[in-house]
């Protein structure tokens, strides 16, 4: 009945950290040599890079939830009112887009710093602080847009089509509220030499992921509403 | 194993005051101790008021003492109303679906026992894990708190179909607030699940210890993860249309009612909705909810019975294979559920034919159960007898939804208690006993306590006769046309069926009261019972090979390495014929020792 016996399975030397080899895809860590070891003797992937997917999964699934209920819900009524979208949300997206470009510059700045060439960085966090107010400035900017349609009299329960707008919308800037938490995280966490890489990545993946979500919504919106 | 203390995970630090311990605690095993202590509490709860409802359909006019102070309205001197009825049934229905048949075998047994069966230390994201109960916690509070608010809770039945979740209280008592709180209570369910499928996916995939490769985690570890990818899925769904529902009530728009919708004679102010809309966002969570209640429970049973037989499975791989089919399937097949909804009859087709696919793997899975146990010597204890109990209810209760899965046949039994006889054994029953076996076998690992035997296999007896005796029955009532979601039945034909209706009522009392047994058996072992070894079963996998109960980090700062496939049962090895994942032993196959 037994079966033979397996040789636990060997770990790739290479990726393993040791003297010349930083361990985690080439990164050196920020984590001090006193301080928490896991990530620089990790030789699986560190969980927040899977959990991150896990979380964006969820969110794509909660919007592909709410655009079939847009589907169906134009699809099956009468009552249905187009109405043009407010042009400040195209400016909105500018801001979303450079926030992106923005948190591109300084992963690349914070991985410099990183990787030892401290003195080339004097303040690895000043793009994120940037890319925090661009996100800040999103959220503003989509109240604006709710403002400017009360202000012409649609309102959450007016119609279907400004229902939906005011659900997707808000639901979005919540998510990017998230976003900003992360971000001001990570900052914190650079501030205290802390920062895992794993913890930047999977910041910038979900604050990318918002950007990607948002120009679905928009195109999702101009179409249907 | 080997110490590798010096550069051993730490999450974080073991607790020291009262608080951190056993109520915000951040450690896995008390999570799942309290989730297991939640789900016990809802599946009392539950149980009272099945009771409740079985009573009135058995004597209607019954008066059930001390129900008024409950409910004034909803049992006038203690005589339930129509309404009343189908407010305990909802609430039945609500609290046994998500806050049993979800939380204990995936939620409880899988935080306390993923983390250590693949030998990690704790979940990734503690904080979230302690999040996740805690938010579940509050949506049972939420819950409870609608038989107190108003008219009490909502009357619309676990699956709240539009329009009527959505016109507030001109639906009838519960309709307004009772509706707002159940969908307060499901989101917050679904955010509470969301961040427990945050932990056990990565625990899964990255926190394996070395050696642990994946097919050489348990079947059980596999059904929870494989239930945790279902339930992101699903939860993610629902989620948005409570938010929507709950519009519907507080902010006025119109996405689930219909124009010209007229209820007690007052034209709703709605336009345009949708009622199949809600259907559809509902029941794609709804079926992936039916195997989230299962295939923990297929899991633990798999490794439960595999422990007892003393051999593997048939086939390790196909039960993984299986268990990931249903999961994928099970997305596929929720139209069936909307059969006689007015849906397109070509929908109907294109459900029933994964409807009746998704029997494969279920038999498969069963199949290679009843094999594999085919000339095993089975120890025969509490776990494998309920475990056993869980395929004959898997299969009895499965064997029906082959009728259902035909629109034709469907759409005469969808109504009746055929259904509720269907669900209540598949899932229902079959559901509860992996709790009951998964409650047997980790019992001492849990609480470093031996359960009581004796009284486990007369709660399994009488448990067994007593479901058989319950369900069994509802089949034939609904053969008769007896319809469901009635709470009486004054109709001619439906009197001669009165005395049917009366022994399930009495089976349901019995079979109730037998769970008083587990009860006292639960509580007496976990303060009085036998001190248990660390490995009571003589079992192979890894949370076996920790002390009893496991220290705080699970493996007392070492890491452990793994050396073969879960199952090494039925070989010659120094400890017996079995042996552990951890164990260095080299194993003789079978030919080599020839």
């Amino acid at each position: 009945m037994a079966t033979a016996v397996h040789e636990p399975p060997q770990i790739d030397q290479h990726r393993l950290p040791g003297p010349g080899r930083p361990g985690n895809g080439g990164w050196r860590n920020l984590v001090p040599a006193d301080g928490n070891l896991r990530v620089t003797l990790d030789y699986s992937p560190p969980p927040s890079s899977t959990a991150i997917w896990v979380v964006l999964f969820a969110i794509a699934m909660m919007f592909a939830a709410f655009t079939s209920a847009l589907i169906v819900r134009k699809g099956s009524s009468l009552d249905w009112r187009t109405f043009t979208l407010p042009s400040i949300l195209y400016f909105n997206t500018l801001l979303l887009l450079a926030s992106s470009v923005t948190l591109e510059v300084s992963r690349r700045r914070v991985a410099t710093f990183m990787g030892g060439l401290k003195s080339q960085v004097v303040n690895p966090a000043r793009w994120l602080y940037i890319t925090l107010f661009l996100g800040l400035f999103f959220v503003a900017g989509q109240y604006v847009a709710w403002s400017k349609l009360r202000a012409e009299g649609l309102y959450l329960a007016t119609n279907p089509s400004s229902s939906f707008f005011y659900v997707l919308t808000a639901t979005h800037a919540l998510h990017v509220l998230g976003g900003l938490g992360g971000l001001i995280y990570v900052i914190r966490k650079i501030g205290r030499l802390t920062l895992r890489r794993s913890a930047l990545d999977a910041t910038a993946r979900y604050w990318h992921f918002m950007d990607v979500l948002w120009l679905y919504l928009l195109c999702l919106l101009w179409i249907k509403l | 194993m080997h110490d590798m203390s010096a550069h051993a995970v730490q999450h974080h630090a073991p607790p020291t005051s009262f608080i951190r311990k056993h109520i915000f605690s951040l450690d896995h095993k008390v999570i799942g101790k309290q989730y297991y202590a939640l789900a016990l509490v809802a599946a009392l709860t539950g149980m009272v008021l099945s009771w409740l409802m079985r009573i009135h359909l058995g004597w209607t006019n019954a008066a059930i003492p001390g129900l008024q102070s409950l409910s004034k309205t909803g049992a006038p001197g203690g005589v339930i109303t129509p309404e009343y009825y189908l407010q305990l049934m909802t609430m039945h229905g609500t609290i046994m679906v998500f806050f049993v048949l979800t939380t204990a075998p995936f939620a409880a047994f899988g935080n306390f026992f993923l983390p250590i069966q693949v030998g990690a230390e704790d979940m990734p994201f503690p904080r979230f894990n302690m999040m996740s109960f805690w938010v579940t916690f509050t949506a049972f509070i939420v819950l409870m708190a609608s038989f107190f608010v108003g008219d009490g809770p909502t009357l619309g039945g676990w699956t709240q179909y539009a329009p009527l979740n959505a016109v507030g209280s001109v639906g009838g008592p519960g309709q307004g607030a009772g509706v707002v709180l159940w969908a307060t209570s499901i989101a917050l369910f679904c955010v509470g699940q969301l961040l427990g499928a945050l932990n056990f996916i990565p625990t899964t995939l990255d926190l394996r210890t070395k050696g642990m490769s994946l097919l050489r985690l348990p079947l059980s570890a596999w059904a929870w993860f494989i239930t945790s990818c279902m339930g992101l899925t699903a939860f993610a769904v629902l989620m948005p249309a409570c938010i929507l529902v709950i519009l519907d009530h507080v902010a006025g728009t119109s996405f689930f009612v219909p124009s010209n919708t007229v209820i007690n004679d007052q034209l709703q102010p709605h336009s345009g909705g949708s009622t199949l809309l809600w259907q559809h966002l509902f029941w794609f969570f709804g079926h992936p909810e039916v195997y989230i209640a299962i295939v923990p429970g297929i899991g633990i049973v798999s490794h439960i019975l595999i422990t007892n037989m003393r051999r593997p499975m048939l086939s390790h791989r196909v039960l993984i294979y299986s268990m990931g089919a249903l999961a994928v399937l099970s997305y596929m097949v929720y139209g069936h559920h909307m059969f006689v909804s007015g849906m397109n009859p070509i929908s109907s087709l294109a459900f029933s034919f994964p409807t009746l696919i998704i029997t494969i793997p279920s038999t498969i899975i069963v199949l290679i159960q009843v094999f594999s146990l085919y000339g095993s010597k089975l120890r025969i204890n509490s776990a494998s007898l309920f475990a056993l109990g869980f395929i004959s209810m898997f299969v009895s209760g499965g064997v029906s939804g082959f009728f259902l899965a035909q629109p034709s046949i469907d759409i005469m039994l969808h109504a009746t208690y055929f259904v509720v006889g269907h669900f209540h054994m598949v899932m229902g029953v079959a559901a509860m006993f992996g709790i009951f076996a998964a409650t047997y076998f980790w019992f001492p690992k849990m609480t470093g306590r031996m359960m009581n035997e004796t009284l486990g296999k007369i709660h399994f007896w009488l448990s067994f006769v007593g479901a058989y005796c319950i369900f069994m029955p509802f089949h034939y009532l609904g053969m008769a046309g007896n319809v469901r979601r009635y709470s009486s039945f004054p109709d001619d034909f439906l009197q001669p069926l009165i005395p049917v209706h009366r022994f399930i009522t009495v089976a349901a009392l019995v079979t109730g009261a037998a769970q008083l047994i587990f009860l006292y058996n639960l509580i007496h072992s976990r303060f009085w019972g036998k001190p248990a070894p660390d490995n009571p079963w003589e079992a192979t996998s890894l949370e076996w090979s920790t002390a009893t109960p496991p220290p705080f980090d699970n493996f007392g700062g070492k890491h452990p390495v793994v050396y073969h496939d879960p199952y090494q049962y039925g070989v010659e090895s120094s400890v017996g014929d079995y042996v552990m994942q951890v164990s260095p032993e080299q194993v003789k196959t079978e030919q080599e020792e020839k």
